[in-house]
């Protein structure tokens, strides 16, 4: 099991290898590790950190041909944030975290994505279940 | 140091940190005489403490990043441009609504109207904020209207955390301790863009 506590507007990417069962789970916390000055830590960014992630999972004996994605979070927290951009940073992330897994041909088997309110995940890379918590809301398993 | 030769926030030396405290002395000074005059009665205050720390530590301090929080959150304009939050546990919050608005508070939500008094509380908080750190580097600074969310603190810190995360891994957090009967601690965070932070630290004499 793997999860990661309180997700706002970073998105919680599950990428698991249905035969070897063998996944992982990457958070990332913006789009595009271009548009930045320090890019030290890879897995903040959507670009850089799910292919790493999957350059991980393979090296594992994952198959990059057999892995599926899930995929939660993307909120945007506060009301305006969404107003001072085009789109909120939220949005940005879920853009940006499709586009690369696209990229690698995997497909999005599930998401939970978007609106104001924080998540907390669980990856089951056994069982593929990803699990979805948020404060007020009934568990969700996608 | 980065490559255009500017600090990085790592690299920041004490002396900017004594005037970071400084500032968040004054500022945290002005909003308990304000806190003072809004909820009637008195209000202690403890002596900020300033750290730059990495964003999982931020979530811990809260006490844990599954810890619900209330985050009050402006965008601040001017001659310095970013965004400014404070924070506070959800216990703390409510034992702070309950005393502004003189009844108690129940359920697990808050009212619209306890959630406008939090706001507002905020407001002063980081207003008192920025009028000290205006005053001392005679910059103009605008703060925008509030913006409130209660939910995990590793959701909300995630805001600042990402404007942060364009240049670092770590945040500025500062600590002020209102002391009273009742727990009402508050965090603020400061996130100047990098030009802002050049600003800050040339006005100061830097």
């Amino acid at each position: 099991m793997i999860t990661t506590i309180g997700l706002g507007s970073c998105v919680g990417i599950a990428i698991r290898d249905k035969q070897s069962k063998v996944g992982g789970l990457v958070h990332v916390m913006l789009p595009s590790s271009k548009e930045v000055r320090s890019t030290g830590n890879i897995a903040k960014f959507a670009d850089t950190g799910i292919p790493e992630l999957v350059r991980r999972l393979e090296k594992m004996g994952a198959s990059r041909s057999r892995m599926v994605a899930k995929i939660a979070g993307g909120a945007t927290m506060f009301a305006f944030q969404s107003k001072s951009e085009l789109t909120g940073v939220g949005d940005r992330n879920v853009a940006a975290t499709k586009a690369a897994l696209k990229a690698l041909n995997i497909p999005i088997l599930a998401e939970d994505t978007g609106a104001n309110y924080g998540r907390t995940v669980t990856f089951n890379p056994e069982t593929g279940d990803y699990e979805v918590k948020a404060v007020g809301k009934p568990i969700k398993v996608i | 140091m980065a490559e255009d030769g500017r600090l990085t926030i790592e690299e920041m030396s004490d002396q900017y940190f004594d005037v970071l405290k400084e500032i968040g002395n004054i500022g945290a000074g002005n909003a308990t005489t304000a806190l003072s005059t809004m909820l009637g009665t008195r209000v202690d205050m403890m002596v900020p403490k300033v750290r730059l720390m990495e964003f999982k530590e931020v979530g811990t301090t809260l006490g844990g990043e599954d810890q619900l929080v209330a985050g009050i959150y402006l965008v601040v304009d001017g001659d310095i441009h970013g965004s400014i939050m404070f924070m506070q546990k959800k216990e703390s919050a409510r034992a702070m609504v309950q005393k502004l608005m003189g009844m108690p508070s129940e359920g697990d939500d808050f009212s619209e109207m306890e959630l406008s008094a939090l706001k507002e509380i905020g407001n002063v908080i980081t207003g008192a904020y920025l009028n000290s750190l205006s005053t001392l580097t005679n910059l103009t600074i605008y703060p925008s209207v509030p913006d409130i969310c209660i939910d995990m603190a590793g959701a909300i810190l995630s805001v600042p955390a990402i404007e942060f995360g364009a240049i670092s891994d770590k945040m500025l957090l500062i600590q002020t301790d209102f002391a009273d009967d009742d727990d009402l601690s508050g965090y603020f965070i400061l996130v100047p863009d990098e030009e802002s932070d050049a600003k800050i630290l040339h006005a100061l004499g830097f």
